[in-house]
C-alpha cells in the first residue's frame, strides 16, 4: 500500500506545486489519477519516486508511506530497491541500447541473475522478444511503451506508477497497453498507480479515482461512480453534449472549475 | 621499407600511450558527457605515483604499477568528489572549464615535487631490444602494448556484460531514466573517474619508463589524446584505440618523412600532423569514426 498525505512539493523555492495532496493506492488495485495538463501529476510521481531532486523540487510538508515505511527523503536508487518502479511519461527507453540491454538496466536493483525475470517480461510482451538485438530507438511507439512497462518490472516492483502511457499512441494500441496493466495487476500482484490523460481508458480498469486540479485532490470516489458523474463526463470523457449547459455557467464555476 | 615499417612501429608504441589516455577522456565522457582537460594532470601525477613507489619505496615495477593504478585511482575519485559533483546539474561547458582548473592545481603541486629534474621509472631490462626482421623494439614498449591490449578488452568487456558498465552507458544516455531504474549515478561519476584516473596512471608510468622519463612540460603528450578522441568519436571505446594508434603512426611518419617529401612545411610539422588528421576526419565524418550517431525514428 503506497499512501500520500498532505503533500507539499515546491520548485525553485518559489513555486507551490502540490498544495496540500493526500491519496491512497491500496494493496493490490489500480488507482487512477486524472487531471487536466498542469495539474500536478507529473509532480506528485516525481516527489513518490524521489527524482525531484534534478528538478530543483523539495517536499516541504506531508509524507509518503509505502508500507508502513516513510520513503519522503529517500532517493531514487533507493526507492526502487524498496519496491516502487516508475515508468516515466513519454517512455524514455534507452534509444542506443537494444530491447534486451533496456531491460538489463531495469533489473539494475536486483542481485543475482536476471534471466528469469526477463523472460517473464518476454512472455508478458512476446513482441519484445521478437526484438530483443533490436535498437530500442528505432521501435514503434507501442512496442516502446511496453519496453519501457517491461524495463521497470524487470526490477518486480510491489508498486509501480505508470506516467501516461497512452501518450501518443493508436487506440487499438491504448486498448493492448490497457489490457497488459490489468494482467500485470492481475497476475503479479503489482499494486498500480496510473496518470492518465484519457479518462475513459483509465476509469474502466481502475478501482478507484482521484481527480487533481491545481496541486490539489478535487474529487475522489470509485472508478464506477467518476464514470457516472456529470463533471467528470463533461469534462474528462466527453459525450458531445453537456450535462450542465453553459448557459448556466455561473453556477458550474460556483461548484468547481474542471477545466484550467 | 625497413625504415617505413620500424616507423610504423615506433609510432604504434607511442600510439599506445595516446591509446591510453584516449580511453580515460571517452570513459568520462561517456558517463558525464563532460571532457575532463585534467587528463594531463591524472597522467603526470599517476606516471608520479610510480615513480614514487618504484624509486623512492623501492617496490618491483610490476607491484609499483599496480599500486600507482589504484593511487591515480583514488585521485580520480577525490577529484570528482571534490571538484565535479558539486556542480552536478551544472551545463557541461562549466564542468569542462572546472576540470582545466583542476588540471592547473594538480600540475602545480606535482611540479613541486618533481623540481627541475626529469623522474625516470626503471622497467626492468627496458632498454634490451627484441629484434625481428630487421626491426628493433624495447621490452618496455612490448610490455606497454600488451598491457593497452588487455585494458581495452577489459574494458570492452565491462561495458558490455557488467551490471556497472551497463548502468554507467544508462547514465550517459539519460540520467533521469537512469535514477528511475535505480541506479546510483553520484556512485557512477565516480567509477567514470576512478577508470579514468587508472588509464592515465599506466599511460603515466611507460611516459616515465621512457627515455625522457617524466619533467615537467611532459603533460603535453596528454593534449595528443584530444585529437585521437575526436577522430575516433567521443564516446567510442574502440574509436579511442584506433585514434590513439592514427595519431602515433601519423605523428611518427611524418617526422620520419617529411623533412624530405615537404620540407616547405618547415621543423617539427610533426606535432601539428595529429591536429591536421583531426580536422581532415572531421570534414568527412563529423561523429569521429566510431561516433554514435543519435539514434532518431523518422
Amino acid at each position: 500500500m503506497l499512501s500520500v498525505k498532505n503533500l507539499e512539493v515546491v520548485y525553485n523555492d518559489v513555486i507551490l506545486v502540490l498544495r496540500g495532496v493526500s491519496l491512497t493506492v491500496p494493496r493490490g488495485q489500480i488507482v487512477a489519477l486524472l487531471g487536466a495538463n498542469g495539474a500536478g501529476k507529473t509532480t506528485l510521481l516525481r516527489a513518490l519516486s524521489g527524482l525531484l531532486d534534478i528538478h530543483d523540487g523539495r517536499i516541504t510538508k506531508g509524507e509518503i508511506l509505502l508500507g508502513d515505511r516513510p520513503i519522503h527523503g529517500w532517493d531514487a536508487p533507493k526507492i526502487v530497491a524498496a519496491g516502487l518502479g516508475q515508468v516515466l511519461e513519454g517512455r524514455r527507453v534507452f534509444g542506443e541500447f537494444t530491447v534486451e540491454e533496456n531491460l538489463r538496466v531495469g533489473g539494475h536493483t536486483r542481485r543475482g541473475s536476471l534471466t528469469d525475470s526477463i523472460d517473464e517480461i518476454y512472455t508478458l510482451f512476446p513482441v519484445l522478444k521478437e526484438r530483443r538485438k533490436r535498437t530500442a530507438g528505432y521501435l514503434s511507439g507501442g512496442e516502446q511503451q511496453m519496453l519501457a512497462m517491461g524495463r521497470a518490472l524487470v526490477a518486480q516492483p510491489d508498486v509501480i506508477l505508470l506516467d501516461e502511457p497512452s501518450l501518443g499512441l493508436a487506440p487499438r494500441i491504448v486498448q493492448q497497453i490497457k489490457d497488459i496493466v490489468v494482467q500485470i495487476n492481475e497476475e503479479r500482484g503489482t499494486t498500480v498507480l496510473l496518470v492518465e490523460q484519457n479518462a475513459t481508458m483509465a476509469l474502466s480498469i481502475a478501482q478507484h479515482g482521484y481527480v487533481m486540479e491545481h496541486g490539489k485532490i478535487v474529487m475522489d470516489q470509485p472508478a464506477a461512480a467518476l464514470l457516472e458523474d456529470d463533471d467528470i463526463r463533461d469534462f474528462y470523457l466527453g459525450r458531445g453534449e453537456l450535462a450542465t449547459s453553459y448557459r448556466d455557467i455561473k453556477h458550474y464555476k460556483r461548484r468547481k472549475r474542471w477545466l484550467s | 621499407m625497413n625504415q617505413f615499417a620500424q616507423a610504423i612501429l615506433n609510432g604504434f608504441s607511442q600510439g599506445a600511450i595516446y591509446a591510453l589516455l584516449a580511453l580515460g577522456y571517452v570513459m568520462i565522457y561517456k558517463a558525464t558527457h563532460v571532457i575532463s582537460f585534467a587528463q594531463p594532470a591524472l597522467m603526470v601525477c599517476g606516471g608520479l605515483f610510480s615513480y614514487h613507489l618504484t624509486a623512492q619505496i623501492g617496490l618491483p615495477f610490476w607491484p609499483g604499477l599496480l599500486l600507482a593504478m589504484i593511487l591515480g585511482a583514488l585521485l580520480g575519485m577525490a577529484v570528482e568528489r571534490l571538484a565535479l559533483r558539486p556542480m552536478v546539474g551544472k551545463p557541461v561547458f562549466t564542468l569542462a572549464i572546472i576540470t582545466i582548473g583542476v588540471d592547473i592545481v594538480l600540475r602545480i603541486a606535482a611540479n613541486r615535487y618533481m623540481g627541475a629534474n626529469p623522474r625516470i621509472v626503471t622497467f626492468p631490462d627496458g632498454s634490451r631490444q627484441y629484434e625481428f626482421l630487421g626491426l628493433s623494439i624495447t621490452h618496455q614498449r612490448v610490455a606497454l602494448i600488451a598491457v593497452t591490449a588487455i585494458t581495452v578488452v577489459a574494458l570492452v568487456m565491462f561495458f558490455r556484460y557488467a551490471k556497472a558498465g551497463l548502468a554507467m552507458r544508462a547514465t550517459a544516455l539519460n540520467q533521469e531514466t537512469a535514477l528511475a531504474q535505480g541506479i546510483r549515478v553520484g556512485a557512477i561519476f565516480a567509477l567514470a573517474w576512478a577508470i579514468a584516473g587508472g588509464l592515465a596512471t599506466i599511460a603515466g608510468t611507460f611516459v616515465a619508463a621512457g627515455s625522457a622519463g617524466m619533467e615537467q612540460n611532459t603533460w603535453i603528450i596528454a593534449l595528443k589524446a584530444l585529437p585521437a578522441i575526436i577522430i575516433g568519436g567521443l564516446d567510442s571505446l574502440p574509436g579511442a584505440v584506433i585514434g590513439g594508434l592514427a595519431v602515433g603512426i601519423v605523428e611518427s611518419l611524418t617526422a620520419v618523412y617529411q623533412p624530405d617529401v615537404a620540407p616547405f612545411l618547415g621543423a617539427n610539422f610533426a606535432l601539428v600532423a595529429p591536429y591536421a588528421l583531426m580536422f581532415l576526419v572531421l570534414l568527412v565524418r563529423p561523429y569521429g569514426l566510431f561516433g554514435t550517431r543519435e539514434v532518431e525514428r523518422v
